[in-house]
């Protein structure tokens, strides 16, 4: 009796470590957040298609598509930053100024082309600035990228005021609008592709994405180990301002209209995207296929609940919770667990105690 | 390993608990409203009103006017919008009426022209279009309801100072900001009405309270310091006319001084009923929202096109035509007195 009451202890944990590690490779792909995501999203569009009247048009596709593009666009250097447990939270800033920028040149009569590129150009420098304040000075860029979002937006809507600008030449705004021919896929997802397949190369298989990982995990040893922690993430602030230009020409040339105050807000609605999509926002952990069914997901959710009569606070609420819950839920389920261990560890020792007796 | 577990369990709580969710709520949301829409035989009668934001008592007031009237034709009412008024906030919706193929869409434009693409793929999808309370360029709708013109507004204030102070003696305006277009436009108009018509009133001097409160407040306090004589003001904006109201109300200017101008009922209430302010004006978003509605109605049924001199009915309110650029006007400025104040809530 005295000499067999100790042997269950240690034999549990090792059980269980190795259950969790002897699941078929299919079931640990499948039973991973992001394809907890991609099921939803399925779910949800396949509920939609069933019980959401006129969800099923072609021209549901192309508004959805159309309007969610800047945050998928922000969605992928943001998921970057976010895995290196940093934040830019000056994108949709960004969007505004460079929406000015090409309103204010377009006026002044630069060819488009031009006005656009040095948009872009001025969404690459405020990145370099919130980079330089990151990394050189040494600020958190939660701090710093509150400063350049009010920054950014004063000087925006300080520069054309309370009018707009919204006589673009029509090539280019039927170019940011129309369709890929003989599809309901609007043409800006063209980049957003290309965009994503180079980012998911940098992140997934790159020894520079590893090394993001690493400084999210752990700053300090990925220092250690040889990564230039602050040059990485410079050129991550730097990605994030310029494609952030990008999304600004593209939606003044969505919405024909290049005004201070567009896309204000954006930048939650894409953290929160990214967040839905598995990102940890304590770093180190995200992949981005997860953040792009995020964006989808938020996406057809608004798509369908409007259809569907929804009115835009219930909608809110619900993409809130939705939110809060995958948030929320992780650390959850994470602390339901080790009070399990700690119970049958102490129930364990109940019985060592009870049988030695 | 733990990460492995905990992201497994994670995923199976919140795929069935959203599943659950969104099924409950599309569910339930489409039972209640996917009746009518697509009907091709007869006409179209779903209308859907789309404020500037929702949550704004004019508009609720409006929204009304509008349920009231698709109620009278019976046709379907929906109201949709965003929570705020910003300029590319109302797209979606706009597109969402589209996708749902509505009769109409009647809209008050937060920006004159960032709705205008999605408006005109609306027109194309079929969707007639009809603006009220706030325009887009004329190229983007079908109709414009107006609720008043410049001239008109300019008159009923005119003429309700002039009423109150006995046609005679000095005047002030209070006005909102000094660039602000369409007060400027109206207090010209107002001093070309009181040269040809009020020759004893004398416009002494504007003054400008950038429409905040407290500005407008000590804009109130300054004029009748530096006036002794003045009879009354005239304040063409709903904060200024607020704050000029409540400083009078309690000081010994009260009742002395007559004030006017555009406000809305909630606003005036107290100080209507207090005896600082005899009348003031606006329109009646309610008739706006009505007229609105009907208008939406003749342009579903073909009959109007929005070619200046079409003439429709609008139930209670009468025949209308339609004026230059597809507008249509409501009326004179409607006026608020102790009297009728009490059947507004807006």
């Amino acid at each position: 009796m005295t000499a067999t009451a100790p042997a269950p202890v240690p034999n549990t944990r090792p059980a269980r470590t190795y259950a969790a590690y002897s699941r078929p490779l299919w079931r640990r792909v499948l039973l991973t957040r992001e394809s907890a995501i991609i099921g939803l999203l399925v779910v949800v569009i396949a509920v939609s298609l069933a019980v959401v009247p006129n969800f099923d048009s072609p021209l549901t596709v192309t508004y959805l598509l159309r309007d969610i593009a800047p945050i998928l666009l922000i969605a992928l250097p943001m998921t970057l930053i976010i895995i290196t447990e940093e934040i830019d939270l000056s994108v949709a800033s960004i969007v505004g100024l460079s929406s000015v920028m090409t309103g204010i040149l377009t006026q002044a009569g630069w060819p488009f082309a031009l006005a656009a590129i040095t948009a872009i150009l001025v969404g690459a420098i405020a990145g370099v600035v919130n980079g330089f304040l990151v990394t050189v000075v040494g600020l958190p860029s939660l701090a710093v990228t509150i400063g350049t979002l009010a920054l950014i937006r004063g000087i925006a809507v300080g520069l054309l005021g309370t009018t707009a600008v919204t006589e673009f030449p029509e090539f280019w705004s039927d170019l940011a609008k129309d369709n890929i021919p003989g599809t309901p896929i609007p043409g800006i997802m063209i980049p957003f592709v290309v965009l994503a397949i180079a980012f998911a190369i940098l992140l997934h298989f790159t020894p520079f994405g590893r090394s993001l990982y690493a400084i999210g995990l752990n700053k300090d040893a990925a220092s250690f180990s040889g990564i230039d922690v602050g040059r990485t993430k410079f050129w991550l602030f730097v990605m994030s301002g310029t494609i952030s230009g990008f999304a600004g020409v593209y939606f003044t040339l969505l919405y024909n209209n290049a005004r201070g105050d567009n896309a204000t807000g954006l930048e939650l609605q894409v953290i929160a995207a990214v967040l839905l999509g598995g990102v940890s926002i304590f770093g180190g952990r995200g992949a981005l296929h997860g953040v792009i069914a995020g964006v989808l997901l938020i996406g057809v959710l608004g798509s369908a609940l409007r259809l569907a009569g929804v009115t835009s606070d219930i909608i809110n609420v619900i993409t809130g919770v939705l939110l809060v819950l995958s948030v929320v839920s992780a650390s959850l389920l994470a602390w339901l667990r080790r009070r399990r261990i700690s119970a049958i560890g102490k129930k364990k020792e109940r019985e060592l105690a009870a049988s030695s007796s | 390993m733990f990460t492995k577990q905990r992201s497994r369990r994670f995923g199976v709580a919140i795929t069935a608990a959203a599943a659950a969710t969104v099924l409950a709520l599309t569910g339930c949301a489409s039972s209640g409203d996917g009746g009518g829409d697509g009907g091709g035989d007869d006409a179209n009668l779903s209308v859907t009103f789309l404020p500037k934001n929702l949550g704004n008592p004019y508009f609720d007031t409006s929204s009304a006017g509008g349920q009231e009237a698709v109620e009278e034709f019976g046709g379907e009412f929906a109201e949709v919008g965003p929570t705020e008024a910003s300029p590319t906030s109302q797209v979606s919706f706009i597109q969402t009426a589209a996708q749902q193929g509505v009769g109409a869409l009647v809209v008050s434009a937060n920006d004159p022209e960032a709705i205008c693409d999605a408006l005109d793929e609306a027109s194309s999808a079929g969707v007639k279009v009809v603006t009220f309370d706030s325009d887009t360029n004329p190229e983007c709708r079908d109709l414009f309801i107006n609720q008043a013109t410049a001239e008109g507004i300019a008159k009923v204030q005119v003429d309700l100072i002039a009423e109150q102070i006995g046609d005679a003696g000095q005047i002030a305006v209070l006005s909102a900001s000094a660039n602000a277009t369409n007060q400027n436009a109206w207090i010209e108009m107002m001093e070309e009405e009181l040269a040809a018509s009020h020759p004893d009133i004398e416009l002494v001097e504007v003054v400008y309270g950038d429409d905040d409160d407290q500005t407008s407040f000590d804009k109130t306090a300054a004029l009748l310091q530096t006036y002794p004589e003045l009879k009354g003001i005239i304040s063409p904006t709903t904060v200024g006319i607020a704050a000029a109201a409540r400083y009078l109300s309690t000081s010994e200017y009260q009742g002395q001084v007559a004030l006017t101008g555009l406000g809305t009922p909630n606003q005036m209430r107290e100080y209507v009923e207090d005896g600082t302010v005899t009348a003031f004006a606006l329109w009646n978003p309610a008739d706006l929202g009505y007229l609105a509605a009907f208008a939406a109605q003749a342009l579903i049924t073909g009959e109007v096109t929005g070619e200046e001199g079409d003439t429709f009915e609008a139930g209670k309110l009468g025949s209308y035509e339609v004026g230059a650029d597809g507008t249509v006007l409501l009326g004179d400025p409607y006026v608020f007195d102790a009297e009728n104040i009490g059947d507004f809530d807006f």
